[in-house]
């Protein structure tokens, strides 16, 4: 689904790496060419990105069990298919930005342990619940809206594996906002009760989903290198306004209150939106969301009661290769 | 809708659409449990897409079982109204995920048999089944080829893999049965060339069966008691949880439109 905009480079090179190879490097980005696995790179650049694609991959995966938690219970088969469908697909998204992050030499077995012992971290977001599902809607409206916008400019990220791997997912990404969407249209031409479900929703996903794109630029530490890397394109306060400005006409178009009274807009057409909470957002990172326990026991549960089943195959795999080695051999 | 109970006009093709359809909804539906808590993630996904394929195929056999009937019951009505008692399908498919080992066997017992079910099914005289079936048996033949990879990588991979699995062929062997046999109005079916008889596909299935388990290296069981009860509406303790959170929405909500 989308990864928490991230703000973690590592400014300093260690001054290990030779200056005219870093010039060089950094001519390259300039020049938007696209760095692949085997180019030179600073190590602060493949450390930076190692954390901002596994983070994204953590969050993809960590985002399936929210929306998951309705696939059981979705109001009708196709309802339920096009759940299952999206879940898969966020599944999916995880397996490339595992695969995109591999290319940069950590496996993902040692990501996702980092994941599991709570030293990596995922999209807040995901540690909201679902409670309705208009939920269901309201995260395709909103939360895969808001990752569009954070991604779009992800595909012309300067790390090529990284790049490539957005462009598919901001595909997929825009029919599930387009579906969401769509949820949240039958819920608001539905009965009254219906559409109190869907402005309750709103209600309660509009200000973390402001969140998602991090901290204010006045208060964010880590964005010049990234920025300088092209891997950051746009400021946090930047994408949040593009995502405002797009996101009124379409509560709008439902017939849906945005739960900020002090917005207001301006003459040239941007939305302006009261104060976040920062509190909250610095809350729920530091593990005291809703669902920050939920969500890590879950992941922490399917990996441990699935251990026997990765043994298994690791250990037929490795018998079979036996095999074929006597059966070269004779 | 209304949150109550549907009718069905069960004549002979709607039920035996129904049970079938059934069959898949529920498999499909228990797959989905697993979606966000797999093993891995490449079993997510798998078992996901299992789902989809399944809940596909209920969604056209409902259709169909709607036209047949030819009342104002359609695909969501089938699922979401009608109680335990009125459900059709297998005793095997609404059995419990348990561990992987025992959705894996479950899904290669359904499987093995679904694979030759649906080709023969392609021959029937009912164009409309034949053409599900088409499509189903293309689908099947990569749920047995997933199941029964599965199943020689935990019978020959460890100890411990090894005994969930035999535990789980164990468990799951006395469900088989219902796959294979027929009632009256089914019989009358088969007759006039619109289903065929599953006994006829019973040797190939254990065929199937026995070549897999050899590969790794477990036993089918040889008891021969066979629970019965899913094609008339007496379940097992499980469904009716299962249907009570797949109903839930239409329940709770008559009538509404999602």
């Amino acid at each position: 689904m989308y990864t928490q905009a991230l703000n973690t480079a590592e400014t300093d090179d260690r001054g290990l790496e030779d200056a005219a190879r870093a010039a060089q490097f950094q001519a390259r980005i300039d020049a938007e060419e696209r760095i692949e696995p085997n180019d030179w790179m600073p190590a602060a650049y493949r450390k930076t990105l190692t954390r901002q694609i596994s983070q994204h991959a953590h969050s993809e995966i960590v985002g399936m069990l929210p929306e998951g938690n309705w696939i059981t219970r979705a109001p009708t088969l196709r309802r339920k298919a096009a759940l299952l469908a999206k879940v898969q697909d966020e599944c999916g998204h995880g397996l490339y930005l595992y695969a995109a992050a591999e290319t940069l030499g950590s496996s993902r077995e040692e990501l996702v342990d980092a994941m599991l012992a709570g030293k990596a971290k995922y999209s807040s977001i995901f540690n909201y619940p679902t409670l309705t599902w208009a939920d269901i809607g309201t995260i395709g409206w909103l939360v895969d809206g808001a990752a569009i916008m954070n991604q779009i400019p992800l595909c012309r990220c300067s790390y090529g594996p990284y790049a490539r791997a957005m462009i598919r997912v901001c595909k997929e990404e825009s029919f599930h906002q387009r579906q969401g969407y769509e949820i949240m249209v039958m819920l608001c031409r539905g009965s009254e009760e219906q559409k109190a479900m869907a402005q309750d929703a709103l209600n309660r996903w509009w200000w973390p989903v402001l969140m998602m794109f991090g901290p204010p630029d006045a208060t964010s530490q880590h964005s010049d290198t990234s920025t300088r890397w092209k891997i950051k394109r746009f400021s946090n306060d930047e994408l949040r306004q593009k995502f405002v400005d797009a996101t009124v006409p379409q509560a709008q178009y439902l017939g849906l209150t945005i739960p900020d009274p002090g917005m207001t807009q301006d003459a040239d057409g941007h939305w302006r939106y009261s104060e976040i909470d920062w509190t909250e957002f610095k809350q729920v990172l530091a593990g005291n969301g809703p669902c920050n326990r939920d969500r890590m026991a879950a992941r922490r549960k399917a990996h441990e009661e699935g251990a026997w089943v990765r043994e298994a195959a690791a250990a037929y795999a490795a018998k079979r290769a036996r095999r074929r080695t006597a059966q070269a051999a004779e | 809708m209304s949150c109550a109970n549907i009718q069905v006009s069960e004549t002979p093709l709607v039920l035996y659409t129904l049970r079938r359809a059934d069959d898949a909804l529920i498999l499909g539906h228990r797959l989905s449990e697993w979606c966000g808590h797999a093993p891995m993630l490449e079993e997510d996904m798998a078992l996901s897409n299992i789902a989809l394929d399944l809940i596909g195929q209920a969604r056209e056999l409902y259709s169909y079982a709607a036209k047949v009937e030819g009342k104002d019951n359609d695909e969501d009505k089938f699922a979401y109204l009608r109680d335990v008692r009125q459900y059709r399908n297998l005793l095997l498919v609404e059995q419990p995920n348990g561990d992987f080992a025992q959705t894996l066997v479950r899904q290669f017992f359904y499987s093995a048999f679904a694979d030759l079910y649906w080709r023969a099914m392609m021959s029937s005289r009912d164009t409309t089944l034949a053409a599900i079936a088409a499509k189903s048996e293309k689908e099947s033949a990569y749920h047995l080829r997933h199941a029964s990879e599965w199943i020689i990588r935990l019978g020959d991979g460890t100890d411990e893999s090894h005994r969930r699995a035999q535990g789980a062929i164990d468990h799951l062997w006395a469900f088989t049965g219902e796959m294979f046999s027929v009632d009256d109005g089914e019989r009358a079916l088969i007759q006039a060339g619109i289903a065929i008889d599953p006994a006829s596909l019973r040797a190939r299935w254990l065929t199937t069966l026995s070549d897999v388990a050899g590969e790794a290296t477990l036993e089918l069981p040889r008891n021969e008691w066979m629970q019965q009860g899913g094609r008339f509406g007496r379940h097992s303790e499980h469904l009716g949880h299962l249907l009570s959170e797949l109903q839930s929405m239409q329940r709770t909500f008559p009538g509404l439109t999602w």
